[in-house]
């Protein structure tokens, strides 16, 4: 007996199976950005500070990642806590020679401040590894596809989405559920008032920078294998970013995670569907939102 | 416990307060009476290190605290309830209460301030702001009590409150000062001053301008509420 597929249900379902494609795709790159954002949107919060030099610390997440793997031999695996860690530190650095002393000042004199700085480093990855990417493999147990009910999907995709849902799981609850998250919500909320109710907020601002810096750089670790790795692989990215924070609500963490799926969601499917006018798709929806929630989605009022 | 001398407070180059000095005494209620824009809040903003555009010198038990961080001050013993309540929105009640480090022995434990206060036991998990003015100027109150702290510094308590609460914050500041915690109180709501204060000092354009026991302030009140213009 021979089937006969109706050729519109065939068709059909090879539009949903793309669909479902794009989707995954849309939410592995959505991981990228929900990560960064959230780095970008904690240190917003708690130091006002606009990080322009979030991309670099993308960008040196993944060369990172390349660069150990090819002179010391550290894996994928090792990179994913090895590599947020050193960015962890340098971030700490970079807090407490620059961005410290220019906190009292007007915001822009430290959004200068990082802008120079992610150009000097973007130089500086120039300068030692030169303006091709830098060759990643993607992880042994990663590669290649997965079949799932009758969809085949790149299984690295699958494992970004994932691995980064969690890891925001994980920095939600730290926020809501401990006593440095109670802290740094009341200082991202009113530094002011917490210090007149005997919180230490300086002391808390260096290591919260840190932890922004470090998970962009997980961000950029989880890129390595997927995406270019070149000296200017976070000069749009960053760009992005700002779209995404300002989409979630300046200031709102949940926000920035939610946005960031959504933003890489609209990315990858107007790749897919409409060509050229994906980048152009994100800022569009921006300006959306702007304009029926001017405080973006998870925006306070009041904090607009 | 608080000593003030000679202070003065600017903003730029508006001059708010005028060589102020005051002083509140451990166990003592001091309120600081004068008309809006006089430069009270001001005053406490520059004890709790809020305001640094002074001069003038201020101790804290004994001890000069103007080049102390306010988180300094507030871990020596300094207690603000400030005119806004303070109350932040992104902690829930019980968060809001122990946010702040526990700062002396003498300090409420979280289940006294619940029985003090039954309706901030049933609303604990509540977001910080979803409670009325009423509860929010409670949950400030009672978060320095919880801190420990020596010297209170209330920003207008009564303001907007019913007057049933009002008599509750009246009991409570009464109760406290027989443990030597002294209050430096601001009010408009004269009749709640006098039933709670010791002394009363008068604001008026940035200088103290009288000083009086509560008897003297009780029989010259209308005399003097005009001469403030309250
Ligand atoms: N941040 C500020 N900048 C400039 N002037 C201020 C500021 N805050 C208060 N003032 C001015 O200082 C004076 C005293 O204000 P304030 O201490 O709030 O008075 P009060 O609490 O007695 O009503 C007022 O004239 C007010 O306009
Ligand atoms: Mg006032």
């Amino acid at each position: 007996m021979t089937r006969v597929v109706h050729p519109r249900t065939f068709g059909s379902d090879l539009n949903m199976t793309a669909f479902i494609q794009y989707t995954v795709q849309g939410l592995a790159a959505g991981g990228f950005y929900a990560l960064a954002a959230l780095g970008l949107a904690i240190i917003f919060g708690a130091l006002g500070v606009v990080n322009f030099a979030h991309g670099s610390a993308y960008m040196l997440g993944a060369v990172l990642s390349a660069v150990l793997l090819t002179t010391l031999n550290v894996h994928f695996w090792a990179a994913l806590v090895i590599v947020p860690l050193l960015m962890f530190a340098f971030g700490i650095l970079i807090e407490r020679l620059l961005v410290r002393w220019l906190l009292r000042l007007d915001v822009l004199y430290n959004f200068l401040l990082t802008f120079g700085l992610s150009l000097v480093l973007v130089d500086v990855v120039k300068n030692l590894y030169g303006v091709s990417g830098l060759p990643y493999e993607q992880p042994a147990g990663l590669q290649g596809l997965i079949h799932v009910g009758g969809v085949t999907l790149p299984k690295y995709q699958l494992f970004v989405f994932v691995f980064s849902v969690l890891v925001c799981v994980i920095v939600w609850v730290l926020l809501t559920r401990t006593r440095a998250g109670m802290i740094v919500r009341a200082a991202t909320e009113d530094p002011d008032r917490a210090r007149a109710l005997g919180i230490n907020v300086s002391r808390w601002i260096t290591p919260v920078f840190g932890f922004g810096i470090a998970v962009a750089a997980l961000s950029g670790v989880l890129a390595a294998p997927f995406r270019a790795i070149t000296a200017t692989m976070g000069t749009n990215f960053v760009i992005i970013l700002f779209a995404i924070v300002v989409i979630g609500g300046l200031g709102s963490i949940l926000g920035a995670v939610v946005a960031g799926f959504l933003v890489g969601l609209v990315e990858a499917y107007g790749q897919a569907y409409a060509g050229t006018f994906a980048q152009i798709a994100i800022f569009i929806l921006m300006v959306i939102v702007i304009l029926v929630r001017p405080a973006g989605l998870f925006g306070r009022r009041d904090a607009a | 416990m608080l000593d003030i001398a000679g202070l003065s407070a600017s903003y730029g180059e508006a001059h708010v307060l005028n060589d102020v000095s005051l002083t509140v005494k451990p166990g003592e209620v001091v309120t600081l009476v004068g008309r809006n824009g006089a430069g009270k809040t001001t005053l406490l903003r520059a004890v709790m290190g809020l305001h640094r555009d002074i001069e003038g010198s201020i101790s804290f038990a004994g001890r000069r605290i103007e080049r102390l961080s306010p988180n300094a001050r507030a871990r020596a013993g300094i207690g603000w309830v400030p005119d806004d309540r303070g109350i932040y929105a992104s902690l829930t009640v019980a968060e809001n209460l122990t946010l702040p480090p526990v700062v002396h022995e003498s300090a409420w434990s979280t289940e006294k301030i619940y029985e003090a206060f039954p309706v901030l036991a049933l609303r604990r998990s509540s977001m910080g702001t979803q409670l009325s003015g009423g509860e929010q100027q409670m949950l400030a109150i009672a978060r320095v009590l919880r801190m420990g702290s020596r010297l209170l510094l209330l920003d207008e308590p009564s303001e907007g409150l019913a007057p049933v609460i009002v008599q509750r914050i009246a009991e409570i500041i009464r109760e406290i000062t027989t443990h030597d915690i002294a209050v430096l109180l601001i009010e408009q709501n004269v009749k709640f001053a006098t039933t709670v204060a010791d002394r009363h000092y008068l604001l008026a354009q940035g200088r103290i301008v009288e000083t009086l026991d509560n008897a003297s302030f009780q029989a010259r009140e209308p005399e003097l509420l005009k001469h403030l213009g309250i």
